[in-house]
């Protein structure tokens, strides 16, 4: 609930297993946030941090706050990892009817 | 009867490998943090079921694990470690300035008298200290500062700070070394530091003998005998005899002084071991042979141990902190490879076998030595 009495749609976030195990999140594929409007990436990110501590310093860097170079953004069928952190998310996402994904770059190893 | 529990961190999660004072049947538990890079493992010696892990990925960055139950379960603590200040630059492998960027812990070293209280070397090269579990980290920001870090330089692993050593008898002293700077001690734990690289010499660089720039792979000491330290250079194995202040090479009969590792026997202070790699190129033991070399004599004088170590076709490397020894009365000696083999000695070195022989490529081992 807002701090006005209004119900705020959860939104959806997938990440990769590496992180859920991390989290202590356990099987289930995706979390859900509240978030309140304009819900953007860097309010996802808050939310979540802020649910799970131990993700701190593993999707965006300490001090500058930006992505970690391996880490990616997407939403709808499109990559967000370049968009501003400050970019609102579409609505679908917000309304919680589309996750946000945060997935490890495929970079071998 | 005395335990031992051997900490293993490899490229793809941690291990813990344990047996009685007889240490012929071991069990193996793990892997810990999977798929994670556990460049080391500590215990605490005042309180041994404390440990830290130093656990980290390319993809999500450094975190730290802590056990209070000997890694039975473990639990996330602080992973925040913000250099002092603005960090300026190092050199960059073709010597131009390389913004100073933390990476990873490549090295834990637990307090000989606090358990709350653990040293972290890191990448790029930097200590870091805390004295609450590992909830916060405070950058001991003399050594960076002490005026030479323009002119450290990455090694093929990186500008790593991989050696932590404790002064048992001084309280204040502290040995470390970065790959590629040197050695530095300090003397009032940690505020002011200085290098102690007067002879060693290393032909990439433009002065040989510079005062930085040394690529250090690892020192040893004993711990009742604090000011003789012994250390595997990148090429040379050198000792000193006066805690660092002028160093002597002791490679003597070793079939190559090129290695990563170098240890000392628990109760013999003057009986060294090393793993000689080939070359700086080829990184893996010569010959397709694997063999410990020990120096009863301190140096100079080598034979190798091979009893039950593989004599053909073996092409492994051994890492910098991926060998210890346990202090059991007959001293054992243990070292993990890069093909995921972890050996074990309990004649000092007398003969080996392989606790384990398929993990993970193996970059850290550390043993404690239970009551």
């Amino acid at each position: 609930m807002s701090a006005e009495g209004e119900a705020v749609p959860e939104v959806r976030v997938v990440l990769p297993q590496h992180l859920r195990a991390l989290a202590g999140i356990g099987a289930a594929n995706e979390v859900t946030l509240e978030v309140a409007a304009p819900v953007t990436v860097r309010r996802v990110l808050d939310a979540l941090e802020a649910r799970y501590p131990t993700l701190g310093g593993t999707i965006r860097e300490y001090g500058t706050g930006q992505r970690r170079a391996f880490m990616r953004f997407f939403a709808c069928e499109e990559d967000w990892s370049h968009e501003s952190m400050d970019a609102e998310l579409p609505a679908v996402v917000a309304e919680g009817k589309e996750p946000l994904l945060i997935i490890g770059a495929i970079a071998g190893g | 009867m005395s335990k031992v529990r051997v900490l293993v961190g490899t490229k793809k999660g941690a291990f813990i490998l344990s047996a009685d004072g007889k240490r012929d049947k071991w069990d193996v538990s793990g892997p810990f943090f999977a798929g994670w890079e556990i460049y080391h493992l500590k215990g605490s010696p005042v309180d041994p079921n404390r440990l830290y892990a130093s656990q980290s990925t390319s993809w999500s960055g450094q975190v730290i694990q802590r056990s209070d139950d000997g890694g039975i379960t473990w639990a996330a603590v602080g992973n925040k470690f913000a250099y002092d200040g603005v960090p300026g630059t190092h050199q960059w492998y073709d010597g131009t300035p390389h913004p100073w960027e933390f990476k990873r812990v490549w090295h834990l070293e637990t307090s000989l008298s606090e358990p709350d209280t653990v040293y972290a070397g890191v990448e790029d090269a930097a200590l870091f200290k805390s004295t609450d579990g590992g909830a916060t980290w405070n950058e001991l920001a003399g050594l960076r500062g002490h005026g030479s870090g323009p002119h450290w330089q990455p090694g093929a692993g990186g500008m790593c700070l991989h050696t932590v050593i404790l002064d048992p008898s001084n309280a204040g002293r502290i040995y470390v070394a970065i790959s590629a700077a040197g050695a530095f001690r300090t003397d009032d734990a940690g505020k002011s530091w200085k290098p102690i690289n007067k002879g060693l010499v290393s032909s990439f660089m433009p002065d040989p003998t510079a005062e930085v720039g040394h690529c250090v792979h690892h020192v040893a000491m004993h711990k009742e005998r604090p000011g003789v330290l012994f250390m595997q250079k990148h090429w040379d194995v050198m000792r000193s005899d006066n805690a660092g202040d002028s160093w002597h090479e002791v490679s003597g009969n070793l079939p190559t002084d090129f290695g990563f590792v170098i240890d000392v026997h628990a109760h013999e202070p003057e009986t060294l071991y090393v793993v000689p790699i080939k070359s700086d190129s080829e990184h893996f033991v010569p010959d397709g042979k694997l063999r410990v070399y020990r120096s009863r004599t301190g140096g100079n004088e080598w034979e190798a141990l091979t009893k039950g170590l593989p004599q053909k076709d073996c092409y492994v490397n051994v890492y910098r902190d991926a060998m210890a020894v346990d202090s059991l009365d007959e001293c054992g000696i243990y070292f993990g490879t890069s093909g995921g083999q972890v050996y074990a000695s309990s004649d000092a070195g007398d003969s080996w076998t392989a606790i384990v022989r398929d993990l993970p490529t193996v970059l850290s081992i550390e043993v404690q030595t239970l009551a």
